[in-house]
C-alpha cells in the first residue's frame, strides 16, 4: 500500500509540512484563519541535528504495537491504515509510551492524533506531500514492509 | 475441526479470539464470561467516572466483533473445574465444553485484606469492573466522604475518577509511598505533591486497625470518618482453575514464550498469566493490558497452529493525575541520568550498556523510543546516548539504521 517516506537528503528542514499538516486537518479553509498566531498541532514533525533533518509521521506498522496497547480500543488498523477515534481516546499517552518512532502525540484537546494519510480530511492526499517544497517527502508504494 | 474454548472475556480473551482467526478462519470457538459484559476497557472505569467515557465508548471492540468472528459467548458463565485429561472444563451451570485448545484468560481479582470489623462497613466496594465502577457510583453524592485503601494504579485512578463529585477522599497505604510499584521515592513524592494539591490526603506508612460503619482506626492512632469505602490495596492472580488441576503455579499461572503452559493443550494469558519480564530476566506477572492483548494474541496464534512467540514483556505504565503524566518502563537498576525542573523529572537507568527502565513525569514526548530501546534491547554503543538522554529521538540511531525505519530511503 502507499505510505509517506522521507529522503533526509532532501530535506531542507522548512517544517512546511508540519503547517500543511495542520492547516489540513483544522477543518478550515483558509490557511491564515487556521493558523495565524495559534499553536499548531501537526501529525508530522521534523526531526534532526544542524546537519540532517526530515520529517516523522506514522509509518502505519505492519504489528502496531500502540493499536495492541491502546488501553481505549481507540486504535485500529483497517486497510494498512492506523486510524485514531478520538471520540474513545480518553488521552492516557499510552501509545505514546510504546510508539518506537514518537510518531503520536496529543492534539488540542488532549486526546490522540496522529498522520492518517489525510484520508479523514478534505486534502484527499498526504498535505505534507504536496506541499512539500524539495519533493523530500513522498507518497509511493513499495516493496519495503516497515 | 478444532474446538478453542477461552476462560474470561477481557482484552487478552480478544487478543486471542484475534490471533486465533488470523490462523484458522473456521475452528469453534466459544468464551466463557464471568461478567454480563461484551469485552470492554476495564482501565477506562476511573475515566467513566471522571465523566470522560460512557459504557458505550468503553467497548473495546465494535458490537459486531464476536458475530464477525464466529465467537460463542457464554455469558454469566464461571468455569469451576478443569480436567485437563479428558479436555473438558466444566461451569458453574454443570455443563461441560470440551476443547482441543484452552486459553486461560480469567484475570486477577481484587485482593481483601482482613481488616477487622470489614464486614460492618455497609458501603464497600472493589474498582476493578465496570459493574464496581457503576455500584461505586451509585453510592456517591456531593457530601460523600471517601476512603480508599491503597494508593497504587487503581486506589489513585479511582480518587482522580472522584475528586470532582465528592466531598473529600482520603487514600491510606502501608507502602512510604504513593505508586510504589512504579515510582521511586523522589518520583513519588512529586507525584503526591500534586495529587495534594488537588484535595486528595494521604496517610502513608500506615494502615487500618479495625473498622466500624464510618470509621477507620488507623494504626497511627488516627481516627478517619468516611460514607464510602474504596478497597484497592492489590489484585491476586485467578490460579485456581489451573491449580486444582494439578498445574504448578506461582505468583501466576507460569507460561513460556508461546503462552504455554505446563499442561498439554492449555495456554495462559493475560493478568493470571506469570511470563518473563526481559528488564528484569524474572518471571513474574505483568498485569498491564498491552501485555494482556499480546499474550492473547499470541496464546491464539499457537493454539491455531500457528506460530508466534511474546518475548519482549517488560513492565510499562502510562498514568496521568489531573493533567500531570507519569510514563515508566523496565527496571531501575544501574546507573542513572536525571533531568530535573519543577514541574518535570526524568530518570533514565542504564547497565550492562542497555537502556533497563525510565521514568519519566511531566516529560514524556516521544517516549515510546526509550520504551523500544528496552524491549529490543538496542545497545547504547550503537546510538547517540549523549543526544538520545536530552531527548528521546530517531537521530540519535545512525543513518543506516533510521534508513531502514523509515522505509529504505537513500
Amino acid at each position: 500500500m502507499k505510505r509517506v517516506y522521507v529522503n533526509e537528503a532532501w530535506c531542507l528542514g522548512c517544517h512546511l509540512c508540519e503547517y500543511n499538516c495542520a492547516f489540513a486537518n483544522s477543518g478550515l479553509s483558509d490557511m491564515v484563519l487556521a493558523l495565524k498566531g495559534r499553536p499548531i498541532y501537526p501529525r508530522i514533525h521534523v526531526e534532526g541535528d544542524e546537519k540532517i533533518t526530515y520529517a516523522v509521521s506514522c509509518r502505519h506498522c505492519e504489528d502496531p504495537v500502540c493499536v495492541r496497547s491502546c488501553i481505549a480500543g481507540a486504535l485500529t488498523k483497517e486497510d494498512g491504515v492506523i486510524r485514531i477515534d478520538k471520540n474513545k481516546c480518553v488521552g492516557c499517552f499510552t501509545c505514546i509510551l510504546v510508539c518506537p518512532y514518537g510518531a503520536l502525540s496529543p492534539g488540542e484537546t488532549g486526546v490522540m492524533q496522529k498522520c492518517e494519510l489525510c484520508l479523514e480530511n478534505a486534502c484527499g492526499e498526504p498535505a505534507c506531500v504536496r506541499g512539500c517544497p524539495n519533493r523530500a517527502i513522498v507518497y509511493e508504494e513499495r516493496e519495503e514492509a516497515v | 475441526m478444532k474446538r478453542y474454548v477461552i476462560a474470561g472475556n477481557g482484552v487478552a480473551a480478544a487478543g486471542c479470539i484475534e490471533g486465533i482467526r488470523s490462523v484458522d478462519p473456521a475452528g469453534e470457538i466459544t468464551v466463557i464470561s464471568e461478567e454480563k459484559h461484551a469485552v470492554y476497557c476495564r482501565p477506562l472505569i476511573s475515566y467513566y467516572l471522571e465523566g470522560k467515557t460512557d459504557p458505550g465508548r468503553m467497548a473495546y471492540r465494535s458490537a459486531d466483533f464476536y458475530d464477525r468472528n464466529n465467537v460463542r459467548v457464554l455469558y454469566g458463565r464461571k468455569a469451576v473445574r478443569l480436567r485437563p485429561e479428558a479436555r473438558k472444563i466444566e461451569l458453574d451451570d454443570g455443563t461441560c465444553v470440551p476443547y482441543t485448545d484452552l486459553c486461560l484468560a480469567a484475570g486477577s481479582s481484587p485482593f481483601v485484606p482482613p481488616f477487622a470489623g470489614l464486614d460492618t462497613v455497609k458501603n464497600r466496594f472493589s474498582f476493578m469492573t465496570l459493574d464496581d465502577a457503576l455500584s461505586l457510583e451509585k453510592a456517591i453524592g456531593r457530601t460523600s466522604r471517601v476512603l480508599i485503601a491503597g494508593a497504587g494504579l487503581i486506589g489513585l485512578k479511582c480518587a482522580e475518577g472522584l475528586a470532582g463529585r465528592v466531598a473529600g477522599i482520603t487514600v491510606f497505604d502501608l507502602a512510604d509511598r504513593v505508586l510504589s510499584s512504579i515510582l521511586d521515592k523522589e518520583c513519588a513524592a512529586m507525584m503526591q505533591k500534586h495529587l495534594e494539591q488537588h484535595g486528595i490526603r494521604f496517610y502513608l506508612c500506615d494502615s487500618a486497625e479495625r473498622f466500624t460503619e464510618n470509621t477507620a482506626y488507623m494504626k497511627s492512632g488516627a481516627n478517619i470518618p468516611f460514607d464510602v469505602l474504596v478497597l484497592a490495596v492489590g489484585v491476586r492472580a485467578n490460579t485456581a482453575l489451573f491449580r486444582e488441576a494439578g498445574g504448578e503455579t506461582d505468583r501466576g499461572i507460569p507460561v513460556d514464550t508461546s503462552m504455554r503452559t505446563a499442561l498439554p493443550a492449555i495456554y495462559a494469558a493475560g493478568d493470571c498469566a506469570q511470563g518473563m519480564d526481559i528488564s528484569t530476566g524474572q518471571k513474574r506477572v505483568l498485569a498491564i493490558l498491552p501485555n494482556a492483548y499480546m499474550q492473547g494474541h499470541t496464546a491464539g496464534v499457537n493454539m491455531a497452529g500457528g506460530s508466534e512467540v511474546f518475548d519482549k514483556a517488560i513492565p510499562m505504565n502510562s498514568i496521568g493525575f489531573f493533567g500531570l503524566h507519569a510514563m515508566t518502563a523496565g527496571s531501575y537498576e544501574g546507573d542513572v541520568y536525571e533531568e530535573k525542573t519543577e514541574n518535570s523529572l526524568k530518570r533514565l537507568f542504564t547497565k550492562d550498556g542497555l537502556l533497563k527502565g525510565f521514568i519519566l513525569i511531566g516529560c514524556n514526548e516521544r517516549a515510546g523510543i526509550y520504551t523500544s530501546m528496552i524491549r529490543e534491547k538496542t545497545p547504547l554503543a550503537s546510538v547517540d546516548f549523549d543526544l538520545m538522554k536530552k531527548a528521546a529521538s530517531t537521530a540519535a540511531f545512525p543513518a543506516a539504521v533510521r534508513r531502514k525505519m523509515f522505509g529504505g530511503v537513500v
